[in-house]
């Protein structure tokens, strides 16, 4: 017997399969150790430029994470944020001669002002339109790169020096450049960690549950939804300012609607709304690409069969499912 | 500026302008009774234009035949997709909807492009309709005529079937409160199944008369459906003629800004959406809730 959709509208953002309670700090304290200790010693077993891709892919999951799996907000723009960092960073150190920590910032720092700005476009419609409003915009933007000047449009901006970090030790080798994005990512991985432990992440889980009931409570959910918008941005930002200088390149790939796809497949196969999924997905499809670069065109076939069996079958995502079947959150 | 320019543009953006109207009206169907944005439309507008040139290239079977074949075929597809996937997803929250109904699109576009190659293929515009008329001041194409008239008629049809007849009551309803309707006898879920395939199928009727104007490519679709949710944010859901003027209206200004702004023709459609978010946040014609 099926039932017909339902009508309430608003009150609907909290269906998305995420943990009740999120995880305390000190339960995920091993866990994210061993995650640690592992990305440590991983570069030494596999290429570490590959792992790089792989971890700059996990904290732009880890970013966008944020806004579904804590606020119940739906980007599907986010390459956006990814992409308009990497054309910063590459411009900042390419022609205006920033080292490799100023360039990056330079693009969080734009991700952030773009996110402002989309974001308090965006959230003035909710739930589904919020999702189109994101596309739409992110898509203007990607015509936009399409034309600019700077971007190189189809070419992009190529042979981004790696520079020196902190005008000192050069990047230009693979391992030291890997334990700096190693860094990084760790930084941004805590710092959401944060920021859903703090006071202002347990108001975004109560939006998500039930944004009505967070009103009538005198929160000013727009505000929180806001902010919460510009942090995920400026993360997002983070990951994709730090790819573009590892692999000395911004392309328009990078703010095109299939990497927005991409890395909510990467949160949604991870699991929605808990720390970890968003790493484990994100290693996951990153490792699945390279597997199937050879089969060419069916990549886009295997994504989408992805997001059909993890929809229907799997809203959990891995972690999910192995949080539950441990008792206890991930 | 030559006015012969102007009205060349125009007329391109009149029928951009049905494009835009025949799918966002389908997108608003589907999504006042079920509660999903159909995401894979752009990808059923594709196939519509697929089948048509697969008809015409494989089988012999001409323009009027895959006017009326393609929206079967993908109504039937849409039909199949809404009883064996979507049907489980009512209840949870909207969004999974929009997620399923993206990797279906991803999957449909990836096989067509396996199959077909991205260059795409050019279709020809059947014999009736060849050449055209000279009216002073411009050229006008008998093709493209027939289809900004074809376009406006079934826009009015699908606003007379849901407006004025009994299953267009039981669909304005069901919209409303599927519950009381389906306690009134009515059965419910195979309105939204019949639902969902016409608005699949108003989809693929603009793909195939797409097909002569645009190259049949598996891409034609992805974009033209970001530019279409921005037609829905600006339209509002809420009201199907507001869908249809609002499709038409964009169309035509999309095309006057290729006339004098021709760098700007491919975001004016975002920009006004993020205007009207600024001063309207329900669309133009929604209801605010």
């Amino acid at each position: 017997m099926t039932s017909p959709a339902p009508r309430s509208e608003p009150a609907t953002n909290g269906a998305v399969a995420a943990p009740a309670v999120a995880a305390s700090t000190r339960s995920l304290r091993w866990p994210i150790v061993a995650m640690v200790v592992i990305l440590a010693v991983a570069p030494f077993v596999a290429y570490p430029v590959f792992l790089m891709k792989a971890l700059c892919f996990a904290l732009f999951a880890c970013a966008f994470n944020l806004l579904i799996g804590y606020a119940g907000l739906l980007s599907f723009g986010h390459a956006l944020f990814f992409g308009a960092a990497g054309y910063l960073a590459g411009q900042a150190a390419l022609v205006w001669g920033f080292p490799f920590e100023l360039a990056v910032l330079t693009g969080t720092a734009t991700s952030a002002a773009l996110g402002l700005v989309v974001g308090w476009l965006a959230i003035r419609r909710q739930g589904i339109y919020f999702s189109m409003i994101t596309l739409a915009l992110a898509q203007m933007f990607y015509f936009f790169c399409l034309r600019a000047k700077f971007t190189g449009g189809e070419d992009g901006i190529q042979g981004i020096p790696r520079g020196k970090l902190l005008g000192l030790v050069s990047l230009d080798n693979n391992y030291t450049l890997y334990f700096v994005v190693l860094a990084i990512f760790v930084f941004g991985f805590l710092a959401i960690l944060r920021i859903v432990h703090s006071p202002f992440g347990h108001v975004l889980t109560a939006i998500r549950e039930n944004e009505p009931r967070a009103i009538s409570l005198g929160y000013k959910t727009e505000q929180y939804k806001l902010i919460a918008f510009v942090l995920s941005a400026a993360l997002s930002g983070l990951a994709g300012g730090t790819k573009a200088i590892v692999f000395q390149l911004a392309s328009l790939t990078d703010v095109y609607w299939a990497t927005s796809g991409e890395v909510i497949l990467m949160v949604l196969l991870g699991g929605l709304g808990t720390l970890l999924g968003p790493v484990v997905g994100a290693f996951v499809i990153v490792v699945v690409e390279s597997y199937l670069a050879q089969l060419g065109g069916w990549v886009t076939v295997v994504q989408g069969a992805l997001f059909v069996v993890c929809v229907l079958a799997f809203r959990r995502g891995i972690v999910g499912e192995l949080s539950r079947l441990l008792h206890r959150p991930l | 500026m030559s006015t012969q320019a102007l009205f060349s543009q125009l007329l391109i953006g009149l029928i951009n302008g049905s494009f835009y109207a025949l799918l966002s009206l389908g997108l608003a169907i589907i999504f006042g009774l079920l509660n999903v944005i159909n995401f894979c439309h752009g990808a059923l507008y594709m196939l519509g234009a697929l089948v048509a040139w697969y008809l015409l290239e494989h089988l012999g079977i001409g323009y009027w035949w895959a006017l009326l074949i393609a929206p079967l075929v993908v109504g039937l597809l849409g039909v199949v997709i809404e009883r064996t996937m979507l049907r489980r997803l009512y209840g949870l929250d909207p969004l999974y909807g929009l997620l399923l109904t993206f990797g279906l699109a991803l999957v449909i576009q990836g096989i067509a492009r396996n199959y077909f190659g991205v260059s795409g293929e050019p279709y020809d515009i059947p014999e009736q309709l060849t050449g055209g008329r000279n009216l002073g001041f411009m050229f006008l194409p008998n093709y493209r005529t027939w289809v900004v008239v074809f376009s406006v008629v079934l826009c009015g049809l699908t606003w007379y079937l849901t407006e004025r007849t009994r299953l267009g009551s039981y669909l304005r309803a069901a919209t409303e409160n599927p519950l009381l309707v389906q306690a009134f006898g009515i059965n419910v879920p195979r309105l939204i199944t019949i639902t969902y395939g016409l608005g699949v199928a108003l989809a693929a009727v603009a793909g195939v008369m797409a097909a002569p104007i645009y190259r049949v490519s598996p891409l034609m679709g992805a974009d033209l459906i970001i530019v279409v949710f921005a037609v829905v944010v600006i339209g509002g859901m809420g009201s199907i003629l507001g869908s249809i003027i609002t499709g038409f209206a964009l169309g035509v200004i999309e095309g006057l800004t290729k006339v004098f702004w021709p760098e700007a023709s491919s975001t004016v459609i975002f920009v006004i959406m993020a205007i009207v978010l600024m001063v309207r946040p329900a669309g133009l014609f929604g209801r605010t809730t």
